[in-house]
């Protein structure tokens, strides 16, 4: 089968900083990858950019074997247009570092109301997906607050619920315990490992947490300067590196 | 305190003129404040440019001037307007540029990141403008918008130099009848307090209810 | 359109010269807020509760009613208690009053975005109280004070024409007799309206240099 999402050549720039240079990616449905590598190295625009919150300046991404940035209009292909990446971003769900959740809605609306307001689902097929969700993601007894009265853990976990309400085929998350204290961010964990499970999920994770990502990958990838450095099962990149750069950094990444 | 007793059907008149007209000039003004306001932030340079125009020739310009400008000059354009409605145009346009700026700031506000959820969550630019960005922006307008409205009550007092009988005519008419200043101008005055005292107790009524799960304290 | 720019250049001499005297009263006016702000500001942060409670109260009501108001007030009652003095000076008094009743929340507003960490560094470095204040406080309270200070000016100046209900003849005043002479209105009332879209878009934007370089 074709994969979930290639990457080809894929630039991006701000100003004269070249943040993705080049790079080429694929990641199989399915599977479970995690982005590693150095602050700065690309890692969140890959995610971004997937998800279309930012532009590319050249390359292809592909989602599905269908063009994210171009369509075909006869026998031409042309930028795509609003209606194409609505239609792109219905596949693909992100969870963010620091939520964002909307404040002014209860836990159940914040889970609800993305479905209604995007999918049309009417209310109660809406309200039975999301109390489901909550459920799983361990919150049925805060359905009625507002985010703000939540704890960092339990904030997440709302927005891993809103962005699975949509059944998406691909979950981005990224650094997603990053914004949490310590001891919250076991819960966080739980619940992405619970994803795990789900054979037909590709998950795309930026994580800092070596143990975890080598824990529930299928292959890690390793960033530096907007490029892979360095690829391979969890087994092979953390036991025994090719690149020294890959060493350097998961030295220092032990020692920390 | 008897001339104000005697003269309290010529003060509620007045009062009541003030009143329309400050309702009337607020309901203008705020949907100019909208529209204004969202326009300096839409993606068409065209509407940003109209909007910015707009607001800047309304602000820049004295009120009173505005207010003689379309009650004399409008007449040798043929047009007609009644001085009341002069004034609640002239009240509200103005008042309107000065809340786009309100409106344009508290939804810049709205931090990045609601956006970008709304739009990883596959929202249009309009549903994420309507039903996240507004939203969270309202409360944030509230406290500026009360301001607003206080300083809108009290340049309807200019309302009186067209010949409109609101508070402030009907002061200067008692001076003028009764030969009596401290008290007409001191009751007029009172009069305005309270009606001030009344909009701010509704704004702080409405930020209490507009804060409901906004209130960004605590965990978080 | 009936635009007459022969009438226009003709009487725009005179406008031009009666906007001195509206510029003459924002300074006054502006002067006299910003001192009697100062003592307003002094006065909400004195030891007595009474005293600031009083300030308080007097503050908001006249913030919340009509400078047109307010100057019929004082050019109507004062005289009747013995005080006459030239419109002019009604004029910047009850503008200059009005305004600083603003002023002296924006003196404690920034007074109060010092942090307090300041003050006690300055005692912990054994500065005396009034040295603190003029060495250690008050250049840093002052600086982002300025800009809303200009502000409140430029918001001064578009209200200076509410002195013609007191027969001051400013600007506006110098239009509308210019205007009802000959029943000529739509050259008068609108050069008043350039004339002070004008001057106040120099200003915003003198105030907006000015602001840049002290954020820096
Ligand atoms: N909107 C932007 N404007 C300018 N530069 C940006 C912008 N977004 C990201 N960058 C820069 O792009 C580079 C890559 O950013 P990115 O967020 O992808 O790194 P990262 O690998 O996720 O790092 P981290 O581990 O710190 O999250 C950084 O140098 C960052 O400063
Ligand atoms: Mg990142």
């Amino acid at each position: 089968m074709s994969p979930i999402i290639t990457l080809r050549d894929v630039r991006k720039t701000f100003g004269p900083l070249v943040v993705l240079d080049g790079l080429n990616m694929e990641v199989q449905r399915g599977e479970k990858v995690a982005l590693i590598g150095p602050s700065g190295s690309g890692k969140s625009t890959v995610l971004r950019t997937i998800m279309t919150l930012e532009t590319i300046d050249g390359g292809e991404i592909e989602i599905d074997g269908e063009s994210l940035w171009h369509m075909k209009r006869g026998s031409r292909v042309v930028p795509a247009n609003e209606a194409h990446l609505r239609r792109m971003r219905s596949k693909v769900g992100m969870v963010f570092q620091q939520f964002n959740l909307f404040p002014h809605w209860t836990v159940l609306k914040n889970v609800m109301n993305p479905v209604r307001t995007v999918l049309g689902l009417p209310e109660p097929e809406a309200r039975a997906r999301a109390e489901e969700l909550i459920a799983l993601v361990g919150l049925q007894d805060k359905v009625n607050q507002y985010p703000g009265r939540l704890s960092g853990g339990q904030q997440q976990r709302v927005a891993i619920a809103r962005a699975l309400a949509f059944r998406p085929k691909v979950m981005l998350f990224d650094e997603v315990t990053s914004a949490l204290d310590p001891e919250l961010v076991g819960e966080v964990l739980n619940v992405l490992r619970m994803l795990a499970h789900e054979h037909d999920l590709t998950m795309i994770m930026v994580t800092h947490q070596m143990g975890f990502a080598r824990e529930i990958s299928d292959r890690i990838l390793f960033f530096e300067h907007g490029r892979i450095a360095e690829e391979g099962t969890p087994e092979k990149v953390f036991n025994c590196p090719t690149n020294d750069r890959t060493r350097a950094f998961l030295t220092a990444v032990r020692q920390a | 305190m008897s001339l104000i007793y005697e003269a309290r059907w010529v003060l509620l008149e007045g009062a009541l003129n003030t009143i329309i007209i400050t309702l009337a000039a607020s309901l203008l003004a705020g949907a100019m404040a909208f529209s204004a306001g969202l326009a300096r932030l839409s993606s068409i340079a065209a509407v940003r440019c109209i909007a910015l125009v707009y607001i800047e020739v309304f602000r820049g310009v004295a009120l009173l001037v505005q207010l003689f400008w379309m009650f004399f000059v409008l007449p040798f354009f043929d047009i007609h307007l009644e001085p009341i409605t002069t004034a609640i145009l002239a009240i509200g346009l103005c008042n309107g540029a000065y809340g786009a700026e309100i409106v344009r700031s508290a939804i810049s506000a709205v931090p990045r990141g609601q956006r970008e959820a709304a739009c990883a969550l596959n929202y249009t630019r309009l549903q994420t403008l309507w039903r996240i960005v507004v939203p969270q922006a309202i409360p944030m307008m509230l406290p500026p918008f009360g301001n607003l409205m206080i300083e809108l009550l009290k340049v309807t007092a200019l309302v009186s130099l067209i010949t409109v009988h609101d508070l402030s005519f009907q002061a200067l008419t008692l001076q003028q009848t009764t030969m009596q200043t401290a008290a007409p101008f001191t009751a007029v005055l009172v009069g305005y307090f309270l009606i001030a005292l009344v909009i701010t107790g509704i704004f702080r009524l409405a930020e209490r209810r507009a804060g409901v799960g906004l209130d960004r304290g605590g965990l978080r | 359109m009936p635009f007459d720019f022969e009438f226009a250049k003709s009487i725009l001499p005179h406008l031009l010269e009666a906007s001195v005297i509206t510029i003459a009263a924002t300074f006054v006016s502006f002067a006299i807020a910003l001192v009697i702000g100062l003592f307003l500001a002094l006065g909400l942060r004195s030891r007595f509760a009474l005293v600031r409670r009083g300030i308080w109260g007097a503050t908001q009501f006249i913030r919340s009613t009509p400078l047109l108001v307010q100057l019929y007030f004082l050019f109507f009652v004062l005289p009747e208690i013995g005080i006459t003095m030239p419109p002019f000076l009604t004029g910047v008094i009850g503008l200059g009053a009005h305004y600083s009743c603003y002023i002296a929340e924006v003196y404690r507003a920034g007074l109060e975005s010092v942090p307090k960490g300041q003050w006690e560094a300055a005692v912990a470095l054994n500065y005396g109280r009034s040295r603190a204040m003029t060495e250690i406080i008050l250049p840093q309270a002052i600086p982002p004070m300025i800009p809303v200070l200009a502000n409140y000016m430029i918001t001064m100046f578009k209200d200076t024409p509410v002195m013609a209900s007191i027969t001051v003849i400013e600007l506006m005043q110098t239009a509308n007799i210019i205007a009802s002479e000959r029943f000529l209105y739509v050259e008068p009332m609108t050069l008043v309206g350039l004339i002070f879209l004008a001057l106040s878009l120099v200003a915003s934007f003198g105030v907006r240099l000015i602001e840049g370089r002290l954020v820096r």
